[in-house]
């Protein structure tokens, strides 16, 4: 067995019984279960559970990832000591933490769908959320990984790691429509959906409404957005952005893996 | 044989090691001592490939150290404290190491004798901290590597289990295998050190047999000489007099020329 595999089993196993993940897991499994459970209909339960992806997932994976490489620091070492690549080392680290990440949202939330399937949420819907949350959590991994690996400071990391939380959930939006609203007499549309693709967050967004038919609600970009993203090639270019979300910050945090002293 | 050869590393403003030139004898133990801060950990983790030196070279067995890390094979590393995963089995990290190292031969002395049979599927979290020393000290010793590096290696190990691990060091050597090992315990060092190399600084003060070491200071046991060296150093950095000179490195100690194996 290579040293990828090796390291990523041991990842697997040491947060598969991790009680924060084991917690997120019955998290998501209890609030999707209580939304049908209250009498939501699938879309209904889709996009409540949307919004809790969007909040909760990258606050989660960046916090839990950087507070996860600090801990993981010595042991690191000692894998470092043995004969094994880094490049090897880093992959196997990485996905021992973003697999668990994602497979603990894909668990939580993906059984109460597959459970209340009769309830009418579409198959596409559902991928999509579903595709999301992994997307969101090996994204945010990466870039809490590359957090933790710059700054030797657990502290500095931890708040890095919040500060990103803020800006990519909270203060982005903020500061788009600050921006709508100054500019308001420019054509806006498509740099506004540029913006879009420069934050996960709403590439995440994006990515599940276009599947949901509820797209007109975004209001002033809606019928602009519908008609881009509205498509098959719509939905793959957002992919494509969150696919670009997880590669830059993990080849910037393996490049520091490569490089640093430990 | 394991040789640093002007090995140089600053962080920031700080000179952390300064030309440090260092040929660890085979089949002796030997102590790296100095001051908190001197470097020690710093020339370990080189050794090591954890951290890379400024300037200078790695050789190991006569062949430079590779980028790769394979020539860590002729290594066994026990850390000062055994940091693993808590959610993980005992059984989960000695395995993860072995398939890590695979078709290297396995030595498992100090397995048998700290007993980890017994306590394999016992979680990482639950164990006391001498017993996850235990642990550290079976992965360290798991192979039959040429040179063991041992950072504080009795640290929290109850007088048993000390006295099992300082035996099995002294295998080590009768096997004819290299150890460098670090301690604040200068009498546990002095009972199983054969060499003696002093880092003050970041610089090299003494490096040789540790006979050598207590006729050139008069101290009488390992823990006088290396008071006696760090009181010299001292004066002479008050005296503003060129520490590097306070005492004269062993010849078989000097820079190997280059090509020599």
């Amino acid at each position: 067995m290579n040293v990828v595999s090796l390291v990523l089993q041991a990842g697997l196993r040491d947060l598969s019984r991790n009680r924060w993940i084991v917690a997120y897991t019955i998290s998501f499994l209890g609030i999707a279960e209580g939304l049908f459970w209250f009498g939501g209909t699938g879309p209904q339960v889709l996009l409540s559970m949307l919004n809790l992806v969007l909040l909760v997932l990258p606050l989660v994976a960046l916090v839990f990832g950087t507070i996860h490489v600090y801990a993981s620091r010595e042991f690191v070492e000692l894998l470092l000591a043995q004969p094994v690549p880094r490049r090897e080392l880093f992959a196997g680290l990485y996905l021992g933490l973003a697999l668990p990440l994602a497979g603990a949202f894909l668990v939580g939330a993906g059984i109460p769908f597959i459970v209340h399937a009769r309830h009418g949420a579409t198959i596409g819907g559902v991928v999509a959320l579903l595709g999301a949350g992994v997307g969101l959590s090996l994204a945010f991994a990466a870039i809490a990984t590359w957090i933790a690996l710059f700054t030797d400071d657990r502290l500095k990391g931890v708040g890095l790691a919040l500060g990103a939380w803020l800006a990519a959930a909270v203060i982005y939006d903020g500061l788009v429509l600050g921006a709508a609203a100054a500019f308001g007499n420019y054509p806006l549309e498509r740099p506004l959906l540029g913006l879009m693709l420069a934050n996960p967050v709403d590439v995440a967004r994006v990515i599940v409404l276009t599947q949901l038919d509820v797209s007109a609600l975004m209001g002033y970009t809606g019928a602009l957005f519908e008609r881009t993203f509205g498509t098959a090639l719509g939905t793959g270019i957002a992919a494509a952005a969150l696919v670009t979300w997880c590669v830059i910050p993990l080849g910037l945090a393996g490049r520091r893996f490569l490089r640093r002293d430990f | 044989m394991i040789t640093l050869d002007t090995i140089r590393k600053r962080f920031g403003a700080l000179d952390v090691l300064q030309d440090v030139s260092l040929a660890l004898r085979t089949g002796a133990v030997t102590a790296l001592v100095g001051p908190n801060g001197s470097g020690k950990t710093t020339l370990i983790k080189i050794v090591l490939g954890l951290t890379r030196a400024d300037h200078g070279a790695l050789h190991v067995d006569g062949k430079p150290a590779d980028e790769a890390g394979a020539y860590r094979r002729a290594i066994g590393y026990m850390p000062q404290a055994a940091h693993f995963p808590v959610n993980l089995r005992v059984g989960d990290v000695l395995d993860l190491v072995q398939q890590l190292r695979p078709g290297e031969a396995v030595d498992d002395d100090l397995a048998r004798a700290y007993d980890m049979d017994g306590i394999r599927d016992k979680f990482v979290g639950t164990l006391s901290g001498g017993t996850k020393q235990k642990v550290n000290a079976v992965v360290a010793f798991m192979f039959r590597p040429s040179l063991l590096i041992l950072d504080e290696p009795t640290a929290g190990l109850d007088p048993l289990s000390a006295n099992v691990l300082k035996e099995k060091i002294r295998a080590v050597r009768r096997e004819g295998r290299s150890v460098l090992i670090t301690s604040h315990i200068m009498t546990e060092l002095e009972s199983l050190a054969d060499d003696v190399a002093f880092l003050c600084d970041g610089r090299l003060r003494f490096a040789g047999p540790v006979a050598e070491l207590l006729s050139h200071t008069g101290g009488r046991s390992l823990e006088d000489a290396i008071a006696g060296l760090m009181r010299s150093d001292r004066a002479g950095r008050r005296a503003a007099v060129p520490a590097s000179g306070a005492v004269p490195l062993s010849p078989w100690l000097a820079p190997e020329p280059k090509g020599a194996v």
